[in-house]
């Protein structure tokens, strides 16, 4: 594995090679050395054009518990808001000695570009670019979903006949490509529900059914996880949805919608949260809640990637 | 490609009863011993030798005196060698500080591998005293390590391959060299 | 007697064989065992009346790096073209007599086309303003066809003045059909790709909406219309429909919409990002039936030269845009004769033509016969070549490069001189 650019590239082996590797990971930060000497002597460099401290921290953290060196480089402030190309920038970074870059950009395939343009050789993580894909936040969930139906037997478990059910803004949303390639190749059900204007344009989209109400999905599809998206307030003024009001009312997790869940079910959120539109209180800090748990499990998740990409003999 | 037994199952045997006796012997007893296993086959052999040293000492009690230690993420040949799978660490509940800690492999060679895991064993305490006993020393030594207990001394050259293999995770019980 | 110039053992695509006699820039016979001072050997070539774009971004003034009018025009000679018609989104704006008048004198000064400049619809490409129509019919370049292209004339209000007011002169407003806000951001052709890719999507219906108004702007007024790049099925629809009930429209297709699809973008290579997008093979087959059909009249090459900098970066951040003139007819000999559905009559009427009767350019798009300008370009059917992106244009963004496409011009004779021998440009001297 050279790039983890889409959730796509990666065969169930590789999945479950990630997450399996994850789970040693999670123990490694629970002890009180959490650190690991494995890239030592290696740059990694955490290069963001759009602003997500959370992203950029987790895998901050995750390079750093593998003894790596990691330079952050935010395009804010810095020679890219002055007009400097992606291909210099990457280039830039590369002089200086970066083995990984991990990036974050506001352009959907910004990090396809610089695994495959030819520009640098550098391993590249796609850390979120544009409405494409986020595929460590879907490794992460699908762990998390994993830890909370196996717990302590997790290794080596896919999440075959799982039912997840993905709502919000589908068509914006990296966090939901990413999650319904990687969940559908570990062998869970994936639906969505949303606003047909929220959803893309052509309504089968990768396969997935959908539900246009969030009633009806629960009622009919009686989903084992929902994962909320979270709702960008700008796209009620491009008129998506008509008021927060009207969204929360049809698609936010009420208190009244998460008891009709089983009880069982897991409710996610890939965070920041917005209490009170697409998730309630209720929901957000209740047991089946699994938001925090999901920022953990993203160090050792990232911790795995970051292993897997960097260590192992390089072909060319 | 030529391939020739130099232990046979019952050789095997006789070995990890040896290697349980002087394991004893050092330690002058069973206290405070414990055995942890390097996969893959590290592990398997753990748990022979402890259950050959039950066998003699009923007090001891195999299922909180044997673990296994990966040390995937402390090689030094990452760069080398393809991904390697991690796998689980599994340490006896008493842990392992102020044991007597006897690491187990299969293959004595470069010695990287028990570098390796002195390394990681700093991560989870600090034991009295730490052992190595493996089934097979090849020589090749490129750290200044050796073995407490050795099953076979087995000259080789570097381009043979010793193949160690137990019935607990191959078909056969025995160790053959390929040349 | 000899003449001036003969090209010798030439095929005029229906099976038989000539010699055709040139005098200065005219036709002067066709025949057997012709012979001249200059004689291009021909056998095996066909013969088509030079091939005249309708659609071209020559980028000068104000985007030399990209192309100018002589690379613009070297590329055009080279790919068997004698007319070209370079859009208006130039900087300065082809708004005025002036700037047509100067892209004029650039073409003529350069020597290896017609060069037959375009004018704006509106003032600075601006939609808000009439551009001086009438000047630039008046001008120098004596401006026929009208286009913002690049933009939309959107405002059905200007579109409608556009329409009556070139009626004067027998203008032609050539539409870039694009509604504005159904493409705010937009991409790439709207469909499962784009979902998947993340890319922001390009509908259809922004293009079949405007072209939808505007045939009926054109019938209401009885004006003529000229529809740039169709690249949907809907759009032929609309087109056919309109056809029927005697509209007076006329549509063209570029090389890239005949034979790419949006299934190129995952590759997220900004070298296939176009404005329209690259559509679904559905599209392809319907825009190429429509060429056969005569639904679509011509093929342009909307030739978009950019620099290297403008390709080499996120898809988001790059230039829509693909350049076309050198290889446009190894795609219309694909479509129309390797699959065996048309002929070179039909080559000859969308490549030339039609083109030049819409644009109605003197001296180009005649039949090859005796009297006829001599501009002709002979093509090899029989080559495969594989296509790089390096030519005799400015720009590299060539979405063909390494494909293996049929057919090459082989000479290119512009107004009785050649322009192209054997493949080569011959220089002009200066």
């Amino acid at each position: 594995m050279k790039h983890l650019i889409s959730a796509a590239d990666l065969s169930l082996d590789e999945i479950l090679s990630i997450l399996d590797t994850a789970e040693e990971m999670s123990v490694v930060n629970d002890r009180d050395v959490k650190k690991l000497p494995t890239l030592r002597g290696k740059t990694v460099v955490n290069l963001f054009f759009e602003d997500s401290t959370r992203t950029r921290i987790s895998f901050e953290v995750a390079a750093k518990r593998l003894s790596a060196d990691v330079i952050n480089f935010s395009a804010k402030g810095s020679s890219v808001s002055k007009g400097e190309s992606l291909k210099d920038t990457a280039q830039t970074l590369e002089a200086m000695g970066a083995q990984a870059l991990i990036v974050r950009h506001h352009a959907s395939g910004a990090a396809h570009n610089l695994a495959n343009s030819g520009w640098i050789s550098s391993h590249i993580i796609n850390a979120g670019d544009g409405k494409h894909e986020h595929p460590t936040q879907a490794l992460l969930d699908a762990f998390t979903m994993r830890k909370r139906i196996h717990g302590s037997h997790s290794r080596g478990k896919s999440l075959d006949g799982l039912k997840v059910l993905i709502v919000g803004d589908v068509l914006h949303s990296r966090v939901a490509r990413s999650n319904l390639l990687l969940l559908r190749s570990l062998g869970a059900e994936v639906r969505l529900a949303a606003p047909a204007t929220l959803l893309p344009a052509n309504p089968n989209f990768l396969g997935a059914s959908y539900y246009l109400g969030l009633d009806d999905a629960i009622d009919e599809f009686h989903p084992d996880v929902v994962m909320m998206l979270r709702v960008q307030l700008e796209r009620m003024s491009a008129s998506f949805f008509p008021t927060a009001r009207e969204y929360s009312r049809g698609w936010g997790l009420s208190a009244e919608r998460l008891a009709r869940l089983s009880e069982n079910a897991i409710v996610m959120h890939p965070g920041p949260m917005n209490r009170g539109l697409e998730i309630s209180s209720e929901a957000a800090d209740s047991a089946q809640s699994t938001v925090l748990e999901q920022v953990a499990n993203g160090i050792s998740v990232r911790m795995s990637v970051l292993y897997h990409l960097m260590s192992g003999e390089t072909r060319e | 490609m030529s391939t020739r037994t130099v232990l046979s199952s019952e050789d095997i045997d006789r070995a990890i009863t040896r290697i349980a006796h002087q394991i004893i012997e050092a330690n002058h007893g069973t206290s405070n011993l414990v055995l942890l296993g390097i996969p893959t086959r590290g592990v398997v052999l753990a748990n022979r030798i402890a259950r050959a040293i039950a066998n003699n000492y009923p007090d001891f009690d195999p299922s909180n005196s044997v673990g296994r230690l990966d040390i995937t993420m402390y090689r030094d040949d990452l760069d080398r060698k393809p991904t390697r799978a991690v796998t689980e660490t599994e340490l006896p509940a008493k842990g392992i500080t102020d044991q007597t800690l006897v690491l187990v492999d299969d293959v004595l060679f470069s010695g990287r591998t028990i570098r390796a895991a002195l390394d990681a064993l700093t991560e989870y305490g600090r034991p009295r005293a730490v052992k190595l006993a493996v089934l097979i020393d090849r020589g090749h030594r490129e750290l200044p390590i050796r073995a407490d207990f050795v099953g076979k001394n087995l000259p080789s050259s570097r381009d043979e391959r010793i193949n160690v293999q137990l019935t607990e995770s191959d078909a056969e019980n025995q160790v053959v060299i390929e040349s | 007697m000899n003449y001036q110039l003969v090209l010798k053992n030439t095929n005029l695509g229906d099976g038989t064989t000539v010699d055709i006699a040139i005098e200065q820039e005219t036709i002067v016979a066709i025949d057997t065992g012709l012979s001249g001072e200059v004689e291009i050997e021909c056998r095996g070539l066909i013969a088509l009346p030079g091939f005249v774009d309708l659609h071209t971004h020559l980028r000068e003034p104000g985007f030399e790096a990209s192309e100018t009018v002589l690379t613009g025009s070297r590329a055009a000679a080279k790919g068997g073209y004698t007319a070209i018609h370079p859009m208006a989104n130039t900087n300065p704006v082809a708004d005025t007599a002036g700037v047509v008048e100067q892209v004029k004198a650039l073409g003529d000064a350069a020597g290896y086309v017609d060069v037959f400049p375009i004018g704006a619809v509106t003032v600075d490409l601006g939609g808000v303003q009439l551009a001086e129509l009438g000047a630039m019919a008046d001008s120098k370049a004596k401006v026929r066809v009208f286009s913002d292209d690049g933009k939309c004339v959107s405002d059905p209000l200007m579109m409608r003045r556009a329409l009556e007011y070139v009626k004067k002169f027998d203008g032609v407003i050539a539409q870039h059909a694009q509604d504005p806000r159904l493409t705010e951001g937009a991409q790439m052709n709207e469909g499962q790709v784009s979902a998947q890719l993340g890319l922001t999507g390009w509908p259809g219906v922004a293009e079949e909406s405007i072209i939808a108004r505007d045939v009926m702007l054109a019938e209401t007024l009885d004006s003529r219309i000229h529809i740039c790049h169709l690249s949907t099925a809907r759009s032929v629809e609309i087109v056919r429909w309109a056809k029927q009930r005697g509209i007076r429209v006329t549509a063209e297709v570029t090389p890239h919409h005949l034979l790419l699809t949006d299934e190129l973008a995952r590759t997220y290579d900004p070298v296939y990002k176009v404005n329209p997008p690259l559509r679904t093979e559905a599209d392809v087959l319907a825009l190429r039936e429509a060429l056969i059909d005569g639904t679509i009249d011509i093929i342009a090459t909307d030739h978009a030269p950019h620099p290297a900098e403008a390709k080499e970066c996120e898809w988001d951040a790059a230039a829509f845009g693909m350049v076309g003139l050198e290889t446009a007819v190894s795609v219309a000999q694909l479509v129309l004769i390797d699959s065996g559905r048309s002929n070179w009559q039909r080559l000859a009427e969308v490549m030339s033509l039609n083109p030049a009767k819409i644009a109605a350019d003197l001296g180009q798009g005649e039949a090859i016969k005796v009297g006829s300008t001599a501009n002709l370009a002979l093509v090899d059917p029989a080559v495969q070549r594989e296509i790089v992106a390096v030519t005799e244009s400015k720009s590299r963004n060539n979405p063909f490069a390494g494909m293996t496409l049929p057919g090459r011009v082989v000479h290119t004779i512009y107004r009785g001189r050649p322009t192209v021998l054997d493949g080569s440009i011959v220089e002009v001297a200066r």
